[in-house]
């Protein structure tokens, strides 16, 4: 039980054995990973959850052109497919045609049709846009694209032209690691709290309970603008990140602290903190050593859980514009792009930001349903 | 019961206090007040340098106080609020907050609990339906629309209803309570069809995240009962099954939902909010965010205090719904 790594980094039991023989030797981390490999959603949510993450953390390389590289001369371009077949036949390497723009004189917006008398071939890392990878270097080559300069739109453009797939990409960084970040700063909060909370009962507990109390009292979302609000107008991008991630975490650490108080207080009166006691452990070693170390398990479940809330809480910030501001971008902010009905009916690719919202979300509730069977089987929903 | 909710009111006032002084805080907060957003616009008229304008926005600035120091302003707004029922003035729209705020936030409430309601109505049904029926067919159909629902963040499923209506039903008022047609008009048989048009929408809208999360714990909970001892001397007494689940089975279920009705309250109502503004309802919604973004401090305070009350309420509500409903709970 002194262990406190993460339950997902257990290795895995490689061979099935007759379970009275096997579960005897093993420890509590193995026994909750094996459980978790028997929910399908649970595992098959994890793969997404890390495949997301993965897409995101390598984006510049991966996304085709530069975030804020403006085509203007094809500004809300439909989706392109990718094409095998020409009439010339199969092509082993595949390829985008090119795009012809017209002017509705009708609708006063500009129509695009594919152009079969230009194709550009798909090359794996042609030379593109340049971009800095985390300031640690400069390269201008993605992993698949058209070359520079040359059309390749599959998630369509938006109304500056720039590419939406590139964007999604780039803007899902910003949507996944706040909700990391906020996660971990309030499940700090909440643990010491809650632990505080449930240990030492009395009236810090009364003060602290009294605290989460006035949080809840507010309705979230409204409390959440206002508080986003307070942030000034003219900070750069990056400070206002920070900014929401404080906003998110301010609100969301009540939830987090009243579960941990929950199992604190349960675990309080359990034999081995009494024997931790008589031994004469401290206060101090009893809450580092023996109380959150046994609670690991259920911290995780509970921060799995809480990520996608803080994920979706962003996004409505940032579509209502009080949350992220450009030059940075976030699955939310792109989304405000169509909060018109006009822009609705005309450029419906602009909603394809929500479904990664939604792919997101999901995969983490799937995963934290999966942990949470493994990790307290006995629990009730 | 009467002691009960008395203490229970009592005990509100404390609380209310401090709600009022974090919306007061928080309304503060931002950088500069609401008369600089005005100086903006009076720069951007070319009238900055001019004195008499910087004369006027001082005479403003004292004539609403914003020169005390924040403890002066708060007993001043609060003392208002307290005393004489006034909220202020709403510096944009210039009119007073509890005239602007009261139409809209009645129909938001009003708008929260239709969808309540609705989520009700909806869930329950099928959370009996998944869980007499459990690991069926329906039941994962259902489970998994109920994850996508809770999945859903609400401004995007108002969207793409919105597109749909657009695209797919060619509606020809898409947002908004009413058609532009019937706005203003004398209430009608039309007006009321009209009305019925347009309001699904955020009713839908407002209410999937919180059927979804009915439907699961109604499921789980009467699987639960259902497995229990009671049910089994039903069924041994000869009741046919509906009355074993409805009169033995439900009956108990439910109430787990009462008690989470003060936890459903704030989401719908943050629902509201959102979905007002993308649907342009004549909601609060709509002018909290204009009130945010301009710096209407009483404007904004109003409206989250007033929220707040109605969630203690609303909650001290649930509580009295639960002791009535289930007699195993006893306030003393």
């Amino acid at each position: 039980m002194s262990s406190a790594q993460p339950v997902a980094a257990a290795e895995p039991t490689e061979s099935f054995e007759p379970e009275a023989i096997s579960t005897a030797s093993y420890s509590q981390r193995k026994l909750i990973w094996r459980r978790f490999k028997k929910h399908k959603a649970g595992v098959i949510g994890g793969y997404v959850v890390v495949a997301l993450y993965a897409i995101v953390l390598l984006g510049e390389i991966l996304a085709p052109h530069g975030v804020s590289h403006r085509y203007y001369k094809v500004v809300h371009c439909p989706p392109q497919r990718i094409h095998f077949f020409s009439d010339e036949g199969f092509h082993l390497r595949p390829f985008v045609y090119g795009i012809k723009g017209r002017l509705d004189r009708q609708t006063g917006t500009k129509k695009y049709t594919e152009d079969a008398s230009l194709k550009y071939p798909l090359y794996l890392f042609p030379r593109g846009d340049d971009y800095s990878f985390y300031g640690l270097f400069t390269w201008d080559r993605h992993l698949f694209g058209t070359g520079k300069g040359n059309p390749m739109f599959l998630l369509g453009t938006d109304r500056f032209g720039r590419d939406m797939l590139s964007r999604i990409i780039i803007g899902g960084r910003i949507s996944l690691t706040i909700g990391l970040f906020a996660v971990f700063i309030s499940l700090t909060l909440g643990s010491v709290l809650g632990v505080t909370s449930g240990y030492y009962g009395g009236t810090i507990d009364n003060l602290i309970q009294r605290i989460i109390e006035l949080i809840f009292a507010f309705p979230s979302i409204p409390i959440l603008m206002a508080l986003s609000a307070v942030l000034p107008a003219d900070w750069p991008s990056h400070l206002v990140f920070t900014g929401i991630v404080t906003v998110l975490s301010l609100i969301g650490w009540g939830g987090l602290a009243r579960e941990i108080r929950g199992k604190t207080l349960s675990l309080r009166e359990a034999d081995f903190v009494l024997a931790a006691r008589v031994c004469g452990a401290g206060d101090a070693r009893i809450i580092f050593r023996h109380l959150l170390p046994s609670m690991f398990s259920h911290i995780i479940v509970i921060a799995t859980l809480a990520i996608p809330i803080f994920i979706l809480g962003e996004s409505t910030l940032s579509f209502l514009g009080l949350g992220i501001k450009p030059p940075m971008t976030s699955w939310g902010l792109l989304l405000s792009d169509a909060m018109n009905i006009h822009s609705l009916s005309l450029y419906p690719w602009l909603l394809i930001p929500g479904v990664c919202i939604i792919i997101a979300v999901l995969a983490f509730n799937f995963l934290g349903d999966g942990l949470r069977d493994a990790a307290d089987p006995y629990s009730s929903r | 019961m009467a002691n009960y909710i008395l203490r229970r009111l009592l005990h509100m006032i404390p609380t209310l206090i401090l709600i009022s002084m974090v919306s007061f805080v928080v309304i503060q907060a931002p950088p500069g007040d609401m008369l600089t957003s005005r100086l903006a616009e009076l720069a951007e008229q070319g009238e900055l340098g001019s004195e008499s304008a910087v004369a006027q926005i001082e005479a403003l600035r004292e004539r609403y106080g914003l020169n005390d120091p924040i403890y002066v302003q708060y007993f001043r707004w609060i003392g208002k609020i307290a005393f004489e029922g006034d909220f202020g003035q709403s510096f944009t729209y210039e009119m007073d907050v509890i005239q602007l705020l009261g139409e809209r936030l009645g129909l938001t409430l009003a708008l929260t609990l239709s969808t309540l309601v609705f989520t009700w109505l909806v869930a329950i049904p099928i959370g009996i339906y998944s869980a007499t029926r459990p690991y069926s067919l329906g039941d994962y159909g259902f489970t998994l629309l109920g994850f996508v629902g809770l999945a859903t963040p609400n401004f995007l499923l108002a969207l793409v209803i919105m597109f749909f209506q657009i695209t797919v039903f060619e509606t020809e008022s898409v947002g908004g309570l009413l058609s532009p047609d019937y706005i203003g008009a004398p209430w009608s048989l039309a007006k009321f069809q009209d009305l019925l048009a347009h309001i699904w929408v955020p009713i839908v809208v407002i209410g999937t995240s919180g059927t979804a999360s009915v439907i699961r714990i109604m499921r789980g909970n009467l699987l639960d009962v259902l497995g229990q001892q009671h049910i089994q001397t039903g069924r041994a007494k000869g009741l046919t099954e509906t009355k074993v689940i409805v009169k033995y089975g439900v009956r108990i279920a439910i109430n787990p939902l009462v008690s989470r009705l003060g936890l459903a309250l704030p989401n719908l109502l943050s629902g509201a909010v959102v979905t007002g503004i993308v649907l342009g309802l004549p909601t609060a919604g709509p002018i909290f965010l204009t009130a945010l973004t301009s710096q209407d401090m009483y404007l904004a305070g109003a409206f989250l205090l007033l929220s707040a009350t109605f969630l203690l309420l609303g909650n001290l509500m649930a509580d009295i719904l639960l002791a009535w409903l289930d007699p195993r709970i006893r306030y003393e």
